[in-house]
């Protein structure tokens, strides 16, 4: 984690970039950098349901304050532009994105930071809510990564009659896959992931012998970063937070 | 939690958005994370124009509770508009 001191020059870029997610597509993708010549870690930030949206983006500067050069692309970018709010509504009324498509794209992110001549080469994955779930997917499904935060993402574990032919199979049956660091940060009045499936979740890790954390926290349910909703815990959030700077100080730089 | 929870119906009518009215041909019933309503979960209720792209769509969340209510006042409405002028209809 890195820490300013009043005596330092302190300075970020964010903007708006074009990377090459899946089937060659171009995606927007929002970047947010400190300034300087690095080498900097990198986060791939994985967006939740609600679309590609304002908190994302404050996320992703949060991150560049820290330190880390986050990117975020927009899954959404094929169904069309218009606000968040009503791309991901259409998303979510067509049954949301194809698990492959949203491997490759995340791989597609990696790849710009990749090309960049300030990335240290090291990137780690985030998401909440269904990309919690998405970051778990990927970190079982991908080897461009070398540490993963899951927040909350509902439906690691799956129902039969969860399956479809966009989301074919539950993350958590890839768990033997997972060859990375795992942080996972969930609230325990969450009803997906329900407490009891973190704890299932956290038997597989184990059975498998798999590196991970989690940090579960009374008093807050789903989605407990988002201040700008009656779901925001601001002590978990400030806590929350603690872990994963430390978790990436360790294992991206 | 994303519960991807959604039913659609193809309905014929017309929504009021903020450039004006326009078509609707789609309802997508969803019970998920709203936007803005503050609750976990709840009703969105979305009408669209399926051919025209993300913006064209006019919005609202409910509670469970308010979707009953609203199901319930549809249905009151239908039925005596019906009967009303169905006996409009038989007078004349």
């Amino acid at each position: 984690m890195h820490e300013y001191t009043t005596d330092q020059y302190e300075g970020m870029i964010a903007e708006t970039v074009t990377i090459t997610g899946d089937n060659g597509d171009p995606i927007h993708t929002y970047l947010a950098r400190p300034l300087g010549a690095g080498p900097y870690p990198g986060v791939v930030m994985i967006h939740h349901i609600p679309g590609w949206d304002e908190f994302n983006r404050e996320m992703a500067r949060r991150f560049a304050h820290h330190g880390f050069i986050a990117i975020c692309p927009n899954l959404y970018e094929r169904d069309g532009h218009g606000t968040p709010e009503d791309v991901a509504a259409a998303v979510r009324a067509a049954g949301g994105v194809a698990d492959s498509q949203v491997i490759a794209d995340v791989e597609g992110a990696k790849a710009y930071l990749d090309g960049l001549p300030y990335f240290n080469g090291k990137a780690g994955l985030i998401g909440t809510c269904s990309g919690g779930r998405h970051t778990y997917l990927v970190a079982c499904s991908s080897d461009q990564f070398d540490a993963a935060v899951d927040c909350w993402g509902g439906r690691v574990i799956m129902g039969e009659d969860e399956i479809n032919e966009k989301m074919p199979v539950a993350p958590i049956d890839l768990t033997e896959n997972l060859s990375i660091p795992l942080l996972g940060i969930f609230g325990n009045d969450d009803v997906s992931p329900t407490a009891a499936q973190v704890d299932e979740h956290e038997e597989v890790l184990k059975q498998h012998g798999k590196d991970y954390e989690f940090h579960r926290y009374e008093g807050a349910g789903h989605g407990f970063f988002y201040h700008h909703t009656a779901m925001y815990r601001p002590e978990a959030t400030m806590d929350a937070y603690q872990h994963i700077f430390e978790f990436y100080g360790k294992h991206l730089t | 939690m994303c519960t991807m929870i959604v039913e659609q119906a193809d309905i014929s009518g017309s929504g009021k958005g903020p450039k004006g009215w326009f078509r609707v041909d789609r309802v997508n019933v969803m019970f998920d994370h709203p936007f803005n309503l503050p609750e976990d979960h709840a009703l969105s209720i979305d009408f669209v124009d399926a051919s025209a792209g993300p913006g064209a769509r006019v919005a609202v969340e409910l509670t469970a509770e308010s979707g009953r209510e609203l199901v319930k006042a549809l249905l009151a409405a239908i039925e005596r508009g019906e009967r009303e002028l169905g006996e409009v209809a038989a007078a004349s």
